[in-house]
């Protein structure tokens, strides 16, 4: 089963590529989002006995971001393949630079897309260190050609900045996992092997400074490729730059794998006592992160980087949940499963925007309400849900976390984070409501603007989960989420 | 043994004096490919009483990797087009070779001072794993050409090998093919995009990589990792 899961995503992506009709690929593409799909949900009712290895297994805390890589991919895929036909039926000039688009052969890309939905699921099924960092370092490597489907100069740049800097973090990450097999080395020269369930057994004979050090290093190292703050500068430029689609999947699935890593190191740091430290460091980060992301968002003049600061704002929230313990843990693995859903649809609407105003400025895009109906509707929708506004789920989410901070006993905290979310919302509000009202970009946007069903009906599905998320959470995911947060110290 | 293994130490070490003084990217490439070579040789010096034949593909797969191929990628990667082939730096390579010699001390004292209960580790060879690490996170930052992003890496990704090679008596096969694979994957795609931002851009400047940045004027966002926000905790 655990096999199937990363093998059906791996080897349709090789089938891709010898794929010669273009409506086939395609129809590829979406029958392995489904299955992918079927075969989480039966991971679901019926949790695999046994692991064909040591090194592959699935926790709740992974089945969770499988589930949300999974249900984020299908998304995904409904409207990439809508896309893909529009944009091979019609050369458009391109967006910003003025030349013919020369866009990268369908077939690799499709298959780029289907290997990176198996690097994920790899980074979700691996219980050994090891083999989650080759996955996540794969992840990075597969997606880089997404980034630079658009072959122009400004996503030649991101590409080239996403692959530098995050290989970079991420060989600091390998130094960490090196570092932890010291630690779990003894006096005799036989070592504990770096499979999380031994690790938890033993970890209380791992040597303490080691560990300390290994922590530090995956946190900087995971941490550049999730997007925590001082080492997020890749990922604006990545996010605003690829195809919507696509930021979707890097900012729903692929920032919450990099936080699964952390989470892992975390875990065996939280056993073998010292969960403190960790998590006073990742407040820090946390704090960082949020404080970044308000005085970016603050002065913003493009809106899909306004997104792309908006996920660097929320793994921040993520690391201050997880940091100040008990029910905050909760809050943060609920509001990663919340956060993935509105941050894919907030993109999706704005790849709809992008492709009816052909801008990404802010201050030129005018009465979205009246020139897209739908999309503006969805618009505004995703922005009250993004800034944590009841009845959408991120508000019950952001609510818990504020509830773990208090009760932590640090007001001073509490205030801090209550006055950064609220900076955050006024920055979106003033560029979101202006794109939204007006009706000066009529003639802009003359020719044709159709809303085509696939790039309306998979936000609207994606919003509609937000909300009920935040109406009414189902037993089975309390009951997952509530496992996974034991498994990391809280409840 | 342990005399070839100082030896391949030092050797190492000089390869990282030659990457922070010299001004030619077609010699670095080739110094890079040298020190891959180097570096390969050391766990089969370390572990030589009791070599097992999967160090031994290991090592000899990185080195092919290393020494041959990495070097044909980058080399090509820059044929064909009109670079002004020197590595332009920001910091001057007299003052560059001042902080490797600062690098060399640093990483001399943390070595030192590691609480290690490995038995057998010669005590010079962590140290030099630090210095490879250092000196690649300096190339990273201190130098103007796209490419040496990519040697800096590199030369980076040598210190933390020695260090795994030192360290680390027992990792799963699968996991070191992994690591490998995913770094020769790495380079190879930066190759192609070096490729192609020397033909479309014409030069191989990362400061002049500038096109996205949040505010124009204001404050460049930094290429590499950015300075530390002082902030609250």
């Amino acid at each position: 089963m655990l096999i199937a899961l990363f093998m059906t995503p791996a080897l349709a992506g090789l089938l891709a590529l010898i794929v010669h009709r273009d409506s086939l690929r395609r129809a590829l593409l979406l029958a392995v989002a489904f299955c992918h799909l079927t075969l989480t949900a039966a991971v679901w009712l019926k949790p695999p006995v046994s692991s064909p290895s040591e090194f592959l297994g699935l926790d709740p805390l992974g089945l969770l971001f499988l589930s949300i890589v999974s249900l984020l991919f299908v998304f995904s895929a409904v409207y990439a393949a809508g896309y893909l036909k529009r944009v091979s039926d019609s050369t458009q000039p391109d967006i910003l630079q003025g030349t013919f688009f020369a866009r990268s052969a369908e077939a690799v890309f499709t298959c780029c897309l289907l290997e990176f939905l198996a690097t994920m699921t790899l980074v979700t099924l691996s219980q050994h260190f090891g083999l989650l960092w080759v996955a996540v370092e794969a992840t990075t490597l597969v997606s880089a050609p997404l980034i630079y489907f658009h072959r122009s100069l400004r996503s030649l740049e991101a590409t080239w900045k996403y692959l530098i800097l995050c290989s970079v973090g991420i060989a600091i990450a390998l130094l960490g996992n090196f570092f932890l097999a010291v630690a779990a080395t003894d006096h005799g020269g036989r070592g504990v092997p770096l499979v999380l369930r031994h690790l938890l057994a033993h970890a209380g004979e791992l040597h303490t400074q080691w560990l300390k050090a290994a922590f530090l290093l995956f946190l900087v190292g995971y941490g550049t490729k999730m997007g925590l703050a001082p080492m997020h500068s890749w990922l604006p430029d990545a996010h605003s730059e690829s195809p919507s689609f696509v930021s979707m999947l890097l900012s729903g699935a692929l920032l919450n794998c990099a936080f699964l890593g952390l989470l892992r190191i975390f875990q065996v740091c939280d056993a073998a006592g010292q969960g403190q430290f960790a998590r006073d460091l990742l407040v820090l980060f946390g704090f960082i992160s949020l404080a970044t992301a308000a005085v970016f968002i603050l002065r913003q003049s493009e809106y899909k980087r306004m997104l792309a600061y908006s996920s660097v704002e929320h793994m921040g929230i993520l690391s201050l949940g997880v940091g100040f313990g008990g029910v905050g843990v909760f809050g943060a693995l609920l509001h990663s499963v919340n956060h993935s859903l509105t941050k894919g649809m907030l993109f999706l609407v704005a790849g709809n925007l992008l492709s009816a105003y052909r801008t990404r400025n802010i201050g030129e895009v005018r009465g979205v309400l009246h020139v897209l109906p739908y999309s503006g509707a969805l618009w505004l929708a995703g922005f009250l849900a993004i800034t944590g506004t009841p009845p959408f789920g991120l508000f019950i989410s952001e609510f818990t976390i504020l509830r773990s901070v208090v009760s932590a006993g640090s007001l001073l905290a509490a205030a801090i984070y209550l006055a950064l979310l609220g900076m955050i919302f006024a920055g979106m509000a003033a560029s979101v409501l202006n794109m939204a009202q007006g009706n000066a970009g009529l003639e802009r946007a003359s020719d044709a603007i159709s809303e085509p069903a696939s790039s309306v009906i998979p936000p609207l599905l994606l919003g509609a989960l937000t909300l009920m998320l935040g109406l009414y959470c189902p037993a089975a995911l309390t009951e997952k989420l509530q496992q996974a947060a034991r498994l990391l110290g809280g409840f | 043994m342990t005399i070839l293994l100082e030896g391949v130490t030092v050797l190492v070490l000089v390869t990282n004096l030659l990457l922070l003084s010299s001004s030619r990217l077609n010699y670095c490439i080739r110094v890079v490919a040298a020190q891959g070579a180097l570096v390969g040789l050391l766990p089969l010096l370390m572990h030589f009483n009791e070599l097992a034949a999967r160090v031994l593909m290991i090592s000899l797969a990185g080195m092919v990797l290393k020494l041959l191929v990495f070097p044909w990628l980058l080399l090509r990667a820059m044929r064909g087009v009109d670079v002004r082939r020197e590595m332009e730096p920001y910091v001057g390579y007299s003052l560059s070779l001042l902080s490797g010699v600062g690098m060399l001390i640093v990483s001399f004292w943390i070595g030192s001072r590691l609480p290690l209960a490995i038995p057998g580790l010669r005590h010079s060879v962590l140290p030099m794993a630090f210095f490879n690490i250092f000196t690649g996170l300096f190339l990273l930052v201190g130098r103007r050409k796209a490419l040496t992003q990519v040697l800096g890496y590199l030369v980076m990704e040598n210190g933390i090998y020695i260090f795994g090679a030192a360290v680390v008596l027992e990792a799963p096969l699968m996991v070191e093919l992994g690591v490998l694979l995913d770094v020769f994957m790495l380079v190879f795609v930066l190759g192609i995009i070096l490729f192609h931002i020397s033909r479309d851009f014409d030069h191989l400047d990362i400061d002049r990589l500038s096109a996205l940045k949040d505010w124009h004027g204001a404050e460049d966002e930094p290429a590499a990792f950015a300075p530390e926000h002082s902030r609250e905790s």
